[in-house]
């Protein structure tokens, strides 16, 4: 293999994750990822594409996504109407059949990267019929009975975030990786690679606020990577500094654009009575 | 040695099939990784490990095995041809399997390339790359694989600590074996749907709009159907108060989630058994109650029935007349949940206790009688295996 994926400028990618992709790149086989949300399931792919110069083909899944749209779609409504018509273009019949994400990766001069995502949001038997499609990457279109071959075999990542289980035979085809969440010095590295000219003191405050917020029990959705970078960039952007994220014991102990990090109200609620309380200990 | 290794992973209920297999010693053909215990850890866990529940079962075998054998990993893959070359039988291939190994060019010609790889590889390695430890000694000593023992060398963004990843087993609290969450309920219970077309017809039939109109010499006749929408129907039986105290969390997720995912869910209360009559308000538990016989004659069989419960109380409870402990029953709980079993044969007793308490509690084992088995723990694995055998 000529190039490996080491991370990029904006993406820290932690050894096994490096293993993962590697492994999944030379023996052609798709990658599937897991992960909490806003882990960077989906920069991945994008940051992968960059990083080894290659094409990148989003397809985003949806509950109501058949696999068969990925290949293409038969549009019966539009030659019916023509047929009303009168229209030419009736006779044949591959005017009417429309391309889907599959077919325009497998068309694709140079080896594209598909990503296939959040394929747990449609239906279960969603990965089953892909099974064929993705090992021998071909499949035939029956209106015309032409067989579609892949000029370059893609590489496949597939993200997930485990709403529904992924059928075994799908599975065994595929590499795996959890990305877990990461300790503090990766942390430390990842906001470095996106802010980097950002001052220590403010970063050790923020993640030392960011990792109590996450150990509050009962919080309905945990704070993220994501958020924590967006919580920084506001905290940036407001010149806040360091300094006012720690007052901890004093009347201000909610720290500074929490919105940023707490995304419903019931966190929110939660959060707000445990500041109230431990202020209300602390006066005591 | 490392079909020892795919052995102890099965033994340990997790998941991986020959094709795993094949796929991890490709990858180490191929040499993706600079071999080192580490780097093997990581690409063994991405080709056989494909559930992150699964993720710490894994570090528990991977531990065990390279502790147990005081391996290195030159060992490991000096070893694995000639393991196979003696008993491929050892490897209990199928038929599609068979196909896949013969379409590599048969299983002796792939082990024969791999070990001639492997040779290859070992001497590479020796001469120059970077093994854990220092150079010379045996990196692992004779407890080499104690936790905080190893050391190493040479890592970018990798291990801050000494402490081997499998040993650290950082992934412990993802096992399945915990109590759920709505969300994991949820999925669970979502394998119970039945898609069926009810209501208004007031989506377009593609497929019979073109059929009918090519029948009508190729003008337009819209046909429309209804959309389809889940039409199983559930009834929850949930025991409160006493025993259940500890374990209303958990019932309420269940029942929450149960909730959102059914359209026809109907839901009663008890107290430790089913006798002549439940109720479906705690508050009015004394004065509003329905009588069992109604839910009986109300619902038919095609409802699915979920019995919650810990079915921890007196034998007497479930055998005697009179045995109840909050009033004089006239029939014994047995009768009645006999009744009820004959009406709904399709039902589980999900209980939340522990299992390995199970056969020490009579009154469960009385209740796991009655259902023929059909008790299930209260996790995400037994809510699964309960609704396996719903959906029979």
């Amino acid at each position: 293999m000529s190039e490996k994926f080491t991370g990029s400028k904006k993406y820290v990618a932690t050894e096994d994750l490096m293993i993962a992709v590697n492994a999944a790149v030379t023996l052609e086989k798709p990658l599937l990822i897991k992960g909490e949300p806003g882990t960077g399931k989906t920069m991945l792919a994008e940051e992968m594409a960059r990083a080894l110069g290659k094409p990148l083909i989003e397809w985003h899944i949806k509950s109501t996504t058949k696999a068969a749209q990925g290949l293409y779609e038969y549009d019966a409504v539009a030659r019916l109407r023509d047929s009303q018509l009168g229209d030419e273009k009736v006779n044949d019949i591959s005017n009417y059949i429309v391309k889907g994400k599959l077919w325009e990766t497998f068309l694709s001069e140079e080896q594209p990267i598909l990503l296939i995502d959040e394929i747990d949001k449609a239906d279960v038997e969603f990965p089953n019929d892909l099974l064929r499609e993705l090992d021998r990457m071909e499949f035939f279109v029956y209106e015309t009975k032409k067989l579609i071959k892949a000029n370059n075999k893609p590489i496949i990542i597939i993200t997930s975030n485990n709403e529904k289980e992924l059928p075994d035979a799908f599975l065994r085809r595929c590499f795996f990786h959890y990305i877990a969440f990461p300790d503090k010095e990766t942390m430390i590295e990842i906001i470095n690679v996106h802010f980097p000219k950002i001052k220590k003191k403010l970063i050790n405050e923020a993640l030392e606020c960011f990792f109590e917020l996450r150990e509050i029990p009962g919080l309905k959705k945990k704070p993220t990577t994501s958020e924590l970078l967006d919580w920084i960039k506001l905290l940036v952007a407001e010149d806040i500094p360091p300094e006012a994220l720690r007052e901890k014991d004093t009347q201000k102990a909610i720290p500074k654009l929490y919105g940023a990090l707490l995304k419903n109200e019931q966190d929110m609620h939660l959060f707000e009575r445990l500041v109230f309380l431990s202020r209300r200990n602390s006066a005591n | 040695m490392l079909t020892k290794f795919f052995d102890d992973l099965r033994h340990a209920d997790i998941p991986v099939s020959i094709t795993e297999y094949l796929m991890l010693l490709r990858a180490l053909e191929k040499n993706i990784i600079t071999i080192d215990l580490d780097n093997f850890y990581y690409l063994a866990r991405s080709c056989l490990i494909k559930d992150e529940k699964h993720f710490d079962r894994f570090d528990l075998v991977f531990s065990n095995y390279i502790e147990g054998n005081e391996l290195t990993i030159e060992k490991i893959l000096e070893s694995i041809p000639l393991e196979w070359l003696e008993n491929p039988d050892v490897l209990q291939l199928s038929e599609e399997e068979k196909k896949l190994i013969e379409s590599l060019g048969g299983l002796e010609k792939l082990l024969e390339e791999f070990r001639k790889r492997l040779e290859e590889q070992t001497k590479k390695h020796k001469g120059g790359n970077k093994w854990i430890g220092t150079a010379g000694r045996s990196p692992f000593g004779s407890k080499g694989f104690n936790p905080e023992g190893v050391k190493i060398g040479d890592h970018q963004n990798g291990q801050k600590t000494a402490v081997k990843v499998w040993d650290r087993r950082v992934y412990k609290n993802l096992d399945e074996n915990i109590e759920l969450g709505t969300r994991n309920i949820k999925v669970a219970l979502r394998q119970l749907r039945r898609l069926a077309r009810h209501g208004i017809k007031d989506q377009l039939d593609l497929d019979n709009t073109i059929s009918s109109t090519a029948k009508n010499g190729g003008f337009l006749d819209l046909k429309l159907e209804a959309e389809k929408t889940n039409s199983i129907k559930i009834l929850l039986f949930l025991d409160v108060g006493g025993s259940m105290d500890p374990y209303i969390r958990l019932t309420e997720q269940l029942f929450s989630a149960a909730k959102s995912e059914f359209k026809y869910l109907e839901y009663y209360y008890f107290h430790n058994f089913i006798y002549e009559s439940l109720w479906k308000d705690n508050s009015m538990r004394m004065n509003s109650r329905v009588p069992t016989t109604e839910i009986i004659n109300t619902f038919n069989s095609n409802y699915k029935v979920f019995f919650v419960g810990d079915a921890t109380m007196s034998p007497y409870e479930i055998g005697s007349v009179g045995g109840s402990v909050e009033h004089w029953n006239e029939e014994a709980g047995f009768t009645w949940i006999s009744r009820m079993l004959k009406n709904f044969p399709k039902a589980v007793w999900l209980n939340p206790q522990p299992i390995q308490y199970w056969n020490s509690i009579q009154s469960i084992t009385m209740v796991k009688e009655i259902f023929s088995e059909r008790m299930f723990p209260l996790t995400t694995d037994g809510l699964a295996n309960a609704v396996n055998v719903l959906r029979r």
